[in-house]
């Protein structure tokens, strides 16, 4: 157990960080990674070899995922307000922290499963592979889904209402 | 020159920092070519670095108590065994009760011990497969031990099934006290962590070769059947349509050749 103190304690600020953007609510986020942490202690020697890193996330979004599911089960939705991105954003002078709530309150609106892949890559530095074990999906889906969230992404940025990149893709 | 093709998957690459030096560079003059594609890289790079920046505080925030690992490892520790131990009894005996733990075979009841056998597995399942420290003795990584192992108590030769063609990997095994004598428990699990318990003994007929029986009990369900008086079954909370090729699969490996 030392030894998993030692690989896995450095690793929880990224986890948490990923939780939160996932989830965007601080105290759901922690509980997430509390859970995860939990289930991480009990299966420790019954993990396989390969990233830790890319293990502790695979358990993490696995937990957000259900709970996402659970969440639409019983009807209540995400909010998609600005509430959430002025508590992820703190430390930052007044222009940069608009900026910075501006690219997470788009990002909030990407479908999860591309919010996801973008987190997981752009801020976590997971690898392609490592993502792909993480969102358990093959390395070419991956980088499909990564594509678009970054296409999308930019469209929102650039002021594309969403409505209207529906109507083109079912075009081409 | 003879270059490879630039991808779209480079340019993610390449926004993402992943690309060897020399790739890098080749995707580089490239867009000093293309400008209209590097305006859109360098539109994804700046989006990094803004999604970066937005979230870098998160990981600077100090650790709440709750998420300090010393004390989840230490609150583990001192939960002691016996109340684990005690949890699982209870939540049989309580399954028990509510919803008919008794494996029932879905076929009229002259199945030569084999309900018996599946319901055997049932509790070994209830017990072992919740476990999240031990339910395994010994691991897969010392499979040629288990095998061994097991083959010397049951007297006969036990293959350790593969199931890997349908995504379930092999945990590890024990030995199981039934009302028939020792029984070896095989555990698999797949990408979701969903667990499958294999069991095999002998049957009281040494002779004894049935076809494949369904068996339910709860949310456990299962197929059980005998090949030359060794018995063998397949449990696990899945339904009934997806064990079945698993167990043709099981029944396929373990037959005596």
């Amino acid at each position: 157990m030392k030894d998993m103190l030692v690989q896995v304690e450095p690793l929880i600020p990224a986890l948490r960080r990923y939780a939160r953007a996932l989830v965007r609510d601080r105290s759901a986020a922690d509980d997430l990674v509390q859970d995860c942490l939990e289930r991480a202690v009990s299966r420790w020697d019954q993990r396989r070899d390969g990233s830790v890193r890319a293990w502790l996330f695979t358990i993490l979004h696995n937990l957000a995922v259900s709970q996402f599911r659970q969440a639409k089960a019983r009807g209540r939705h995400m909010p998609i307000d600005d509430a959430g991105e002025r508590e992820l954003v703190s430390a930052a002078g007044q222009e940069q922290r608009l900026i910075y709530q501006d690219v997470l309150s788009k990002l909030a609106r990407l479908p999860e499963e591309q919010r996801a892949v973008l987190l997981l890559v752009a801020v976590e530095d997971l690898s392609y592979a490592d993502a792909a074990a993480v969102l358990n999906a093959p390395v070419g889906t991956v980088m499909s889904r990564l594509s678009r969230a970054r296409e999308r992404l930019q469209q929102e940025m650039d002021g594309v209402a969403p409505g209207n990149v529906v109507a083109l893709r079912s075009l081409t | 020159m003879n270059q490879r093709p630039i991808m779209e998957d480079d340019l993610h690459a390449y926004v993402d920092q992943l690309l060897e030096p020399e790739r890098r560079a080749e995707i580089a003059s490239y867009l000093d070519d293309h400008p209209d594609i590097a305006g859109r890289v360098a539109a994804y790079s700046a989006q990094r670095e803004q999604l970066r920046g937005a979230l870098a505080s998160i990981a600077d925030e100090p650790l709440p108590t709750e998420l300090n690992l010393a004390h989840i490892i230490e609150g583990r520790k001192r939960r002691p065994r016996w109340a684990l131990g005690m949890i699982a009894a209870m939540l049989l005996l309580g399954l028990g009760g509510l919803g008919g733990w008794t494996m029932r075979s879905v076929v009229p009841e002259n199945s030569n011990g084999l309900s018996a056998l599946a319901q055997e597995a049932a509790y070994t399942y209830g017990v072992y497969a919740p476990d999240r420290v031990r339910p395994v003795e010994i691991r897969a990584s010392d499979g040629a031990e288990l095998t061994q192992w097991v083959s010397n108590r049951l007297q006969r030769p036990v293959k350790v099934p593969d199931l890997s063609v349908s995504g379930y990997r092999l945990m590890g095994g024990r030995l199981v006290a039934t009302s028939h004598g020792a029984a070896a428990m095989f555990m698999y699990d797949d990408d979701h962590g969903d667990r499958l318990v294999v069991m095999t003994r002998p049957m009281s007929d040494r002779k004894l070769d049935t076809p494949m029986v369904p068996q339910s009990a709860g949310s456990v369900a299962g197929f059980a059947w005998a090949d030359s008086g060794m018995g063998y079954t397949l449990v696990g909370q899945l339904p009934g349509d997806t064990l079945k090729p698993i167990a043709n699969e099981i029944r396929k490996q373990a037959r005596p050749i």
